[in-house]
């Protein structure tokens, strides 16, 4: 099953798919953490029932997300070797240590604490389950940590020299772990994945209030979600503009594929191409819709600081404009979307109709998913804006693979995508049912019958007016 | 005797990674091989309640194993993989199904048996995958110019299908001796019946695969029976019998000796890997990458180090920890879901 493709190509599309899969799992289990910890504390604060309820059903939602994120993250652990064993040997003394480093100091202290996070509360008592609900969410925290520093380091590669055997051998530790576009693409990351856990909760409270009024859980879930979303969405802004300007310091040719410029700005005065098409193969962008000088006002904060285009790289060096153009206008669609959804909340709080204004609740179920859109889109902007390389304008992605067969990676890439979707497929409709139950309504494992729809057993209606 | 360099005390912390892995992983692997074996589907999720506080913590050092071996001997890991793709990629399907099924199972009527049978696939599959590969590595690595260079089918041979079904056996018979361990009444003497059918076959392959080895490459016959190697080939066998020997005189229905089996399994697990020790050394991959030639540069080892030191007494302190609150026989009316 080589599909008339190469090994290359097949490699980079099992890795694209395979990434793409995992990302979702840790960028909703890095904000779920973090708030369920907070959910945890209030609990233990205010001995409000509604909020162990909450912290209840979440910690079963948390439970589903974190296996798949695991065995998904093996997945890439080994990824590495088998399709880019090149890359591997090469990049290893360089890359390797800080991914030691996520096992070491992340992976294992999530796994030894999520036991007791998920089963210990009645064998280690409230304030050691806390503490294992603290550490867990810590855990997730490190392990962004570590793992945004390698790809950092692979998109801003520094503190290093290549050795006469072609190894990358670490010279600083501290310019590698800590390289020109690290901090801004964690700081972009553990936001985005706020976001994204954020927006799941406003909608699945969202989803309850439309559905069936007003309860303690599913109030908590929306507001918490709406400030939030009104909070962290202005600094995810701010934080993607640094991050954009830390990127046209350090690859502009990503910059320029990314706003469609084929051809360089010496004198600033830069458009703002709104819409358009790019073809790469011609070098111009069709069809565009552009706003003057705004260009240079994003970019470079001023008007006339000179910009490069795509015409200032070789052919062979430039990232396909034509989707990553495409990939960060959606990202920043949704972005703007979350802003005016968490201002709109803001105002509705304020009036005093959080709870009531049903087109606010449409709006905020149907941005559900967007956080996991505008991961995924930004993620695609950045690798696939870093093309043609593995380890920026040092080692190419086409001297990066492994030596095998088009039929190996072809089945194998196969293999992938059909286990993924039905297991990635079954977890998510899991979840989807478990956060069709109202928080106050106990797991009942029984209840799932197999035409019935959960949640509307007779224990459980009992169960919701008991609040 | 053994030089203390960064890269040997590496190659020892990883040789500690991927045996805590067997260890760890073995008896879970081991429960979800044995799934079609037990009773009913209440003495089934029974068995996964045992392991489902701590499956996730011993499948972190697999990652170890592998993001180690990445880190510290790039070069071993570069040219093991490609060389093993197939079956790799089968283990990654396997754990998988094997992983997500912990939550799926109890989050469905409807799917149920096919996430039980998801479990047990999944478990088989792992383990056999992992046999093969162990097949694999000793018989050795067709290496040239920084990269695997032999065919794809090198590893499927007699042998590794040998190691296979040892590996196999090895894992159930763990899982018994764990289930043994974590359970009372009727499951308990189920689990003692597999596991006093497992022990003496555990015993049989052991010694099958020590023998066919010496006859797959001419150096491990070298290594075993000449000089001081020779020492050894008295000393593990002779070990590997009392271990089994141990293990076997407490499975006997009213001993109280709940953990002994267990340790006796474990003890057979340490010798048969550091019978492997002996022979690999002093490569890493068969038949010619040496430790010392596959080891990233030493500020890598060195950097990797500091931290490894302080940090995995304490992943060994926490995890003891973890296992000591869910410690005990596993109640079969209060599941963990």
């Amino acid at each position: 099953m080589d599909f008339g493709l190469t090994a290359l190509t097949l490699a980079r599309m099992q890795f694209a798919f395979t990434v793409s899969a995992h990302i979702i799992f840790p960028a909703f289990t890095i904000g779920l953490a973090s708030w369920l910890a907070l959910l945890n504390f209030r609990w233990l604060q205010t001995r409000d029932r509604a909020y162990l309820d909450l912290f209840e059903q979440w910690r079963t939602i948390f439970a589903v997300v974190f296996g798949m994120g695991v065995v998904s993250g093996i997945v890439m652990a080994y990824q590495f070797g088998t399709n880019w064993s090149v890359f591997s040997d090469r990049a290893g003394p360089v890359i390797g240590p800080p991914m030691g480093y996520e096992v070491l100091s992340a992976f294992f202290l999530e796994a030894g604490f999520l036991g007791i996070m998920l089963f210990g509360r009645e064998k280690v008592g409230d304030k050691l389950h806390f503490a294992a609900t603290c550490i867990v969410a810590l855990g997730t925290l490190f392990s962004a940590f570590w793992i945004l520093s390698v790809n950092s380091w692979m998109q801003t590669p520094a503190g290093f020299e290549i050795a006469p055997n072609g190894q990358f051998v670490p010279t600083d530790w501290w310019a590698v772990i800590f390289n020109p576009s690290f901090p801004y693409r964690l700081a972009h990351m553990v936001l985005a994945a706020y976001l994204t856990t954020a927006f799941v909760v406003g909608s699945a409270g969202a989803w309850h209030l439309l559905r069936r009024g007003e309860d303690p859980g599913s109030r908590r879930m929306f507001s918490h979600a709406m400030w939030m979303a009104v909070l962290v969405t202005p600094l995810q802004i701010l934080a993607g503009d640094m991050h954009g300007v830390n990127t046209l310091e350090h690859q502009p040719a990503k910059i320029a594929a990314i706003e469609g410029h084929y051809e360089s700005y010496p004198q600033g005065r830069v458009p703002l191409i709104l819409f358009g098409i790019p073809d790469d193969e011609a070098g111009v962008t069709r069809r565009k819709i552009e706003v003057p000088l705004v260009g240079s006002l994003i970019l470079t904060h001023s008007l006339d600081k000179p910009v490069l285009g795509l015409d200032a790289f070789p052919k062979e060096d430039r990232p396909p404009a034509r989707i990553i153009f495409w990939t960060f206008r959606v990202m920043v669609a949704v972005g703007v979307a979350m802003l005016g959804v968490g201002l709109w909340a803001l105002l509705a709080r304020w009036r005093g109709q959080l709870y009531t204004d049903r087109w606010l609740h449409r709006a905020a179920l149907l941005m559900g998913p967007s956080g996991f859109l505008a991961v995924l889109c930004g993620w695609v902007t950045t690798e696939v804006g870093r093309q043609p390389w593995t380890i920026y304008n040092h080692l190419r992605t086409a001297e990066s693979h492994a030596p095998l067969s088009a039929e190996m990676v072809g089945t194998s890439l196969v293999a992938f995508v059909i286990v993924y979707f039905l297991v990635f497929g079954s977890g998510t409709f899991y979840i989807l049912r478990l956060i069709a139950r109202l928080p106050s309504q106990r797991v009942d494992v029984e209840g799932l019958g197999t035409t019935r729809a959960a949640g509307v057993t007779p224990i459980a209606e009992t169960h919701q007016h008991r609040t | 005797m053994f030089p203390l360099d960064l890269a040997h005390i590496w190659a020892g912390l990883i040789a500690f990674a991927v045996l805590a892995y067997v260890v760890f992983d073995g008896f879970d692997l081991g429960i979800g091989i044995l799934f079609p074996w037990l009773r009913d589907r209440r003495e089934r999720h029974l068995a996964m309640n045992t392991i489902a506080p701590v499956w996730d913590g011993n499948e972190t050092w697999l990652v170890l194993g592998g993001g180690g071996l990445l880190a510290v001997f790039p070069l071993a890991y570069a040219v093991v993989m490609p060389a093993v793709y197939p079956l790799i990629i089968i283990m990654l399907l396997g754990l998988i199904f094997r992983g997500v099924a912990f939550e799926f199972t109890f989050r469905t009527k409807r799917a149920q048996a096919f996430w039980e049978w998801g479990f047990a696939i999944g478990s088989l599959a792992a383990a056999i995958a992992q046999g093969l590969i162990l097949g694999a590595l000793v018989q050795g690595i067709t290496v040239q110019d920084r990269a695997f260079a032999g065919g794809t089918w090198d590893w499927a041979t007699p042998f590794s299908a040998l190691c296979a079904v040892a590996v196999l056996i090895g894992y159930a018979t763990l899982g018994a001796a764990w289930l043994r361990m974590k359970t009372d009444g009727a499951t308990r003497v189920h689990a003692t019946r597999i596991l006093r059918l497992g022990l003496p076959a555990l015993i049989a392959v052991i010694g099958a695969v020590s023998l066919a080895t010496v006859w797959v490459r001419p150096e491990y016959m070298q290594r075993w029976f000449s000089g001081a190697g020779l020492v050894w080939s008295v000393i593990v066998p002779v070990l590997v019998v009392l271990a089994g020997g141990i293990a076997w005189t407490a499975t006997r229905d009213n001993d109280r000796r709940v953990m002994w089996p267990f340790l006796g399994v474990l003890a057979l697990f340490v010798l048969t890997f550091t019978g492997l020790g002996i022979s690999f050394y002093p490569n890493i991959v068969p038949p010619g990458l040496t430790i010392v030639e596959a080891a990233a540069p030493d500020t890598s080892l060195r950097f990797l180090l500091v931290g490894a030191a302080v940090l995995i007494p304490t992943i060994l302190a926490y995890t003891a920890y973890s296992y000591w609150v869910f410690r005990g026989v596993v109640d079969p009316d209060q599941g963990y879901h």
